[in-house]
């Protein structure tokens, strides 16, 4: 099947297998291998990507599935050689190791960031509770990171936040 | 300062095994064994070859020939089944899809066996190996453990067990793997070294070593299992071979839980007897755990109970059983984690019976020398780690009384537990040369699998040539280089680090270029019992209604010689503490009793800590100075992290509650049943 799907900024047309997930047609047909495959079933989030301006886990994204979005991938946050503010605090507050979920943790970063509402910490639903260290630890994890890098998260997504 | 590869791996651009572009490439997909033991009887391939896309299937009905026919390695080789989930075929196709798809309808025929996959401390076939990982004695004993727990005014006989661990790490096993028209095989590898890896697939395919070439320029995690080659490197080179194409093949997160190792499960009986005053009057420890048909890997569960506290009487063992399991294989501190575990967690018993204050107990013990083999310390500041530690947390306030601390439904208490790992080096070579415009380029074999070995290798080049690190190139992960042994053992900085210094060394008074290989040098190391320390400690909240247990606070003191990066090895430091901390509270693999094989085997079921569950983790260590370890003067600080945790935390649920849990992890149903 043939879809079309802005990428990046760009329009990319491609024929796909109804089977492919959008993760395999990012990493495996359009050379964009930002987002990572660690389960390929919604558990770790290293596969995140914002679909139209939401984090989104690809791999439960079929590609035809997203035929006519606009998708943004890791390689998509920079404006072109200045970092996003939250890859310059990933890097500032070492808030990765292994960097296999790092794509992941900063697309959904950038997908929080602009999230509005409760969470289920917030004590109080009437009152916008900021992106307080535990609304954020809360929001993060959908994303999990073996080397055991939240605590630096955290401190980075806290410094953009701010 | 700032990881050298942080750029790349903010933007994308880190490429892990399976991401490097490679032309006309294809994919295969494993087909696994549904029984526990007995043997393929036939493997019918008719309706996979005639799905779209496929281009071969391989099995033992036309074995591809290796030159080494034994192990987890050597695929289709055998039509005997050891474990439920051993790859017993596979599909080859043009995508991915096609080739998962077409796995799906190869059907296996099997002639199943009775098996056997349950670990019990009374199984009559445990046995005593030869010597446990990677080369200690099975058992050692001195002194007389019953006239000491005789005489002693306290004894504790408590067994303790952990469960199968996995490691997990984010990035998927996975090669891609192509051969050129001269017969050369390369494999982009997620391997924990290259220079093994390609040592290993030189050896299977029975190919010179100059014909084989292994990179891993990223690795995303590996925490031991990806430190020995692991199946999915032969089948890809096999595959590659069987379709003249290059193949991708990488492993779903079920697959990695039967193929990629894992953690014995462990029993472990510990007496220990101490006089009034909480000195040792013996210390026993035993460990049961478990290995395969296929190979034997005997963890070296007790051996940190040899070299901890003084006692007279000493005795350590391990027994295994062979069991229609996959092999174990190392996972983060193996021995040291789960040993320290049970030993830990037993001295806090201890102390309760005797009515002392564990950190005071600990004190107490501390030996003169290595308590096994007599060896002076190269260095040992264990009792500063629990002194500043105590400082830090605030321990002199504590009231030892347990289930006595409660805000609403919160139970809240804390604990203490020590952890050690040994601090080794293993030989490497290494290469430094200027460049055209006056920078160092170093090369080694060596691997970053997160660790932060190409910031740390940089400094330590630049430090030995007086160059600013901005200068010098550090290249790694790529068996064409300086032969290196693997990021694993806490040992790559040391191993490295100490050629790396010597080729720059040498660099220095060429003016050009400089080699080293530390093979003499690393021989004629000095006799001492060379250890990193640390204490560590935890506050948690129970929650009496639902048996939730949070970690509140978790401080990790660590004397590991001089740290050659403050801001890498924090990382590293509370990493290990947040693995332990699941090891503690979440993590457990099933054994399927019935059929064999793993249950629980994706992240859904397994759980690892995510980011709600890390509140206040931080790590400080001493100022040690040891001049008989290396150039560098430093410790390996990838593993001493995770030592111990389980065991203060599970301390800390006493402390809360008052009860002990004796089986790991300590999830809300056991403290329900209380």
């Amino acid at each position: 099947m043939e879809i079309t799907l802005q990428v990046n900024g760009r329009p990319r047309t491609v024929d796909v297998d109804p089977r492919m997930s959008l993760l395999d047609l990012l990493r495996e047909r359009l050379g964009l291998i930002g987002a990572k495959k660690g389960c390929d079933h919604g558990q770790c989030g290293a596969c995140t990507v914002l679909i139209d301006g939401r984090r989104a886990l690809s791999c439960l994204a079929l590609g035809v599935a997203v035929d006519g979005s606009e998708v943004t991938t890791v390689e998509g946050l920079a404006d072109g050689d200045e970092l996003h503010p939250l890859q310059a605090a990933f890097i500032e507050h070492d808030a990765f190791q292994c960097g296999y979920c790092t794509p992941g943790q900063l697309c959904s970063a950038a997908g929080m960031l602009g999230e509005p509402g409760p969470s289920a910490v917030t004590e109080d639903l009437l009152v916008d509770p900021g992106l307080t260290p535990e609304e954020i630890r809360e929001r993060m994890s959908g994303n999990l990171c073996r080397c055991g890098a939240y605590v630096n998260i955290v401190t980075a997504i806290s410094e953009v936040a701010r | 300062m700032n990881r050298i590869e942080g750029r790349v791996k903010v933007t994308g651009l880190a490429t892990y095994a399976a991401e490097y572009p490679v032309e006309n490439v294809t994919y295969a997909f494993p087909v696994q064994s549904q029984i526990a033991k007995g043997r393929v009887r036939h493997v019918d391939a008719q309706a996979a070859l005639a799905m779209p896309g496929v281009l071969t299937v391989l099995s033992g009905e036309d074995p591809p020939p290796l030159a080494s026919g034994a192990g987890e390695l050597a695929l289709f080789q055998s039509r005997e089944v050891a474990y439920r989930g051993q790859i017993v075929a596979a599909v080859v196709a043009d995508t991915y899809e096609n080739a998962r798809a077409a796995a799906a309808v190869v059907r296996v025929d099997y002639d199943p066996d009775d098996h056997d996959v349950s670990l019990r401390a009374d199984h009559p076939g445990l046995y005593k190996p030869d010597h446990v990982n990677p080369a200690y004695p099975t058992d050692t004993e001195k002194g007389d453990i019953e006239a000491g727990l005789a005489r002693a005014a306290a004894v504790v006989d408590v067994t303790y067990e952990t469960p199968v661990l996995h490691n997990n790490p984010m990035e998927p096993h996975a090669a891609l793997a192509s051969w050129d028209d001269e017969g050369r095989l390369l494999v982009y590898d997620t391997a924990q070294g290259t220079t093994l890896s390609r040592n290993t697939l030189a050896k299977v395919f029975g190919l010179p070593k100059e014909r084989v070439r292994v990179v891993s320029r990223h690795v995303g995690g590996g925490f031991g299992s990806k430190g020995t080659t692991r199946p999915q490197a032969v089948l890809a080179a096999m595959a590659a071979r069987a379709v003249g194409r290059p193949v991708k093949l990488v492993l779903t997160r079920q697959q990695m839980y039967d193929v990629t190792g894992y953690r014995t499960p462990t029993i472990q009986r510990l007496r220990i007897g101490a006089d009034a005053e909480g000195r040792l009057t013996a210390l026993e420890h035993v460990a049961y755990e478990q290995t395969s048909t296929l190979e034997e890997f005997a963890e070296q569960t007790a051996t940190p109970t040899r070299i901890m506290y003084a006692a007279p009487a000493l005795r350590t063992a391990h027994r295994l059983v062979r069991l229609d399991v996959a092999t174990p294989s190392w996972m983060r501190a193996p021995g040291e984690c789960p040993g320290m575990y049970a030993l830990e967690s037993a001295l806090d018993e201890l102390a309760y019976a005797l009515g002392m204050d564990p950190v005071e107990l600990r004190i107490v013990n501390e030996p003169e020398t290595e308590p096994d083999r007599g060896l002076p310390f190269s260095s040992r500041n264990l009792v500063g780690c629990l002194r500043e530690g105590a400082h830090r947390f605030g321990w002199e306030q504590r009231d030892p009384a347990p289930g006595v601390r409660r805000e609403g439904e919160w139970l809240i208490g804390t604990g203490v537990a020590a952890s050690t790992y040994p601090a080794r080096r293993s030989p490497s070579k290494a290469r430094a040369v200027v460049q055209d415009d006056g920078d160092v380029l170093v090369q080694v074999a060596a691997a970053d699998i997160g660790t932060g070995a190409r910031t740390a290798l940089t400094r330590i080049a630049a430090e030995a040539l007086g160059l600013a690190p901005e200068r010098v190139h550090v290249e790694l992960g790529d068996s064409d280089l300086p032969e290196a042994p693997v990021a694993g053992g806490s040992m790559g900085t040391a191993s490295w680090g100490s050629a790396v210094v010597r080729a720059c060394e040498e660099l220095k008074s060429d003016g050009r270029e400089g080699t080293a290989d530390t093979t003499e040098e690393v021989q004629g190391d000095a006799a001492f019992s060379r250890h990193a320390f640390g204490a560590q400690f935890a506050e948690v909240r129970v929650s009496s209604v639902t048996g939730e247990v949070r970690v509140s606070r978790l401080l990790g003191v660590f004397a590991a010689g001089r740290i050659v990066d403050a801001k890498l090895a924090r990382s590293q430091f509370i990493g290990g503490m947040t693995m332990g901390m699941g090891m503690g509270l979440m993590e457990e693999t099933l054994t399927d009793e019935e059929f064999g094989g793993f249950l629980r085997r994706d992240l859904a079921q397994y759980h690892v800590p995510a980011c709600a569950d890390v509140l206040d983790v931080e790590a400080v260590w001493l100022d040690e100075r040891d001049s008989e370890l290396n150039p560098m003067a430093s410790k390996g600080i990838g593993e001493i992290g995770i030592v111990g945790t389980a065991a203060a935390i599970g301390n800390a649920v006493y402390h809360a509650t008052g009860h002990r849990v004796r089986e790991l992890p300590i999830t809300p149903g056991k403290i329900l049943m209380f």
